[in-house]
């Protein structure tokens, strides 16, 4: 109980709030790395998920790059990242890390919400005249719209996880409040570092599912795959 | 006469044979380390899980608060639920095998409950019309009906483990993420990427293995496909 009144008292002292190694500044460059990778995830995945879903094929490939990408440790991939010619970029191997993360999800849920679509429904689609682009838009994409939500909200939370690990090999954003707690041998950091985090992912996923309770019933989420 | 060394640990190539031969010893003294956390915690994990899911099974209203909990601790990022067990373990292999156990609890838990909910009513009626007790229907019957989803839960949880494990770092109990951990300080590159790449190989050899072990435990699967 001791370390969690000395963890309160960290993270009500002003003095830890502000400056560049600050809390405001910390969950600044937190966020700012969450939203820029996830919309950068985003523009990548959606439109190869949606073409081959539209399409039938590849399907095998999203899944198991999903798989794969679990057997990878992330923190390797930004240890080597950081070694290689990118580790001079500032934040570059953190971001390259990041993308190569919430690809995955997103991928495998929108592909699988694309063939999850009821096959006699885009039948009806195609007698009715629809072309191909049609079909997509208007019929494919809203019924699998649950599940690219889904893959959305997972590679959400995914970033925010990986982008505490990004400050373990010098990255920024609020992990480096726990790394530099750990150098300084102050426990009560440590636990406020963490707190911050913990709160911060659990708000990320309360933000998602609010979202998609708000959302109508049709885009309401019937499962998760990946 | 001694002539410099001119290999490639002096020139820090990544791929070095030279590496692999003079640090045998401390390379599988990692993996060893590496093995032995996540074996162990994906074993209290399983312990721990297979009652909690039976007990959801039983009582319905117990499997929503259950479900929410286990998903709840695997939202929290893995650096940050290593430092919220810091006061409770200190910096030891307990602390990383605490986490390590509160992460798989979730993908275990959430797939038995899923196996034993998938038992077909009519298997459960006829094993008590031949005069089964709940103990002996759970045990004979549903607990081995449940056995594909528990495992695949089971394989994703070790994988997870293994990756996750590297993060253990931060304490000085990380495996082979010990090695990426001072590799990344020491700039030295060819001890970074074969740690990296043995980490893959242990997960994929671990998913091969459980694999094996599903097929072994599980023939009457294979009876019904061929």
């Amino acid at each position: 109980m001791k370390t969690l009144g000395d963890a309160w008292a960290w993270l009500t002292d002003s003095a830890h709030w502000a400056g560049d190694d600050g809390i405001w500044h910390r969950l600044t460059q937190h966020l700012v790395l969450t939203v820029v990778c996830l919309l950068l995830s985003c523009l990548i995945a959606l439109p190869v998920a949606l073409v081959l879903g539209h399409l039938g094929r590849g399907g095998a490939l999203a899944v198991n790059i999903s798989n794969v990408g679990r057997a990878v440790p992330t923190f390797a991939v930004l240890v080597l990242l950081l070694l290689t010619p990118l580790g001079k970029w500032g934040e570059g191997p953190t971001v390259v890390a990041l993308v190569l993360f919430a690809v995955p999800p997103l991928l495998t849920n929108a592909y699988v919400g694309m063939r999850g679509v009821d096959r006699s429904i885009v039948q009806a689609a195609r007698g009715m005249g629809m072309t191909g682009r049609q079909m997509l838009w208007r019929v494919e994409l809203p019924l699998a719209l649950p599940l690219v939500l889904s893959g959305i909200r997972i590679a959400a939370v995914q970033l925010v996880a990986t982008a505490t690990i990004a400050a373990l090999a010098g990255g920024g954003g609020l992990g480096r409040i726990i790394t530099a707690g750990f150098n300084l041998a102050s426990t009560a950091q440590v636990v406020a570092g963490a707190v911050l985090v913990a709160v911060f992912a659990l708000l990320v996923e309360g933000v998602f599912e609010a979202a998609e309770r708000l959302a109508p019933g049709w885009a309401r989420a019937r499962g998760r795959a990946g | 006469m001694t002539a410099i060394p001119d290999d490639c640990l002096a020139r820090n190539e990544w791929i070095c044979g030279e590496y692999l031969s003079t640090r045998r010893q401390i390379l599988i003294d990692a993996v060893v380390q590496h093995l032995q956390l996540t074996a162990v915690s994906v074993l209290i994990a399983l312990v721990v899980a297979v009652p909690l899911a039976v007990l959801a099974r039983r009582w319905e209203w117990a499997a929503g608060p259950v479900l929410a909990l286990t998903t709840i601790l695997y939202t929290i990022p893995s650096l940050a639920m290593f430092s919220l067990l810091l006061p409770v373990y200190g910096l030891s292999a307990a602390l990383v095998v605490a986490g390590l156990v509160l992460y798989s609890l979730t993908l275990l838990v959430r797939n038995i409950l899923a196996g034993l909910r998938a038992v077909p009513e009519d298997t459960r009626q006829a094993a008590r019309g031949m005069g089964y007790g709940p103990i002996r229907l759970l045990l004979t019957v549903e607990l081995p009906l449940a056995l594909p989803a528990a495992m695949a839960g089971l394989r994703i949880a070790t994988v997870s483990a293994v990756s996750l494990a590297t993060v253990g770092a931060i304490v000085g109990f990380g495996g082979l993420g010990n090695l990426i951990y001072a590799g990344m300080n020491t700039y030295f590159k060819a001890q970074v990427l074969t740690a990296s790449v043995l980490c893959v190989v242990i997960a994929v050899a671990a998913d091969l293995l459980l694999l094996g072990v599903q097929r072994l435990l599980t023939p009457w699967t294979r009876a019904v496909r061929s």
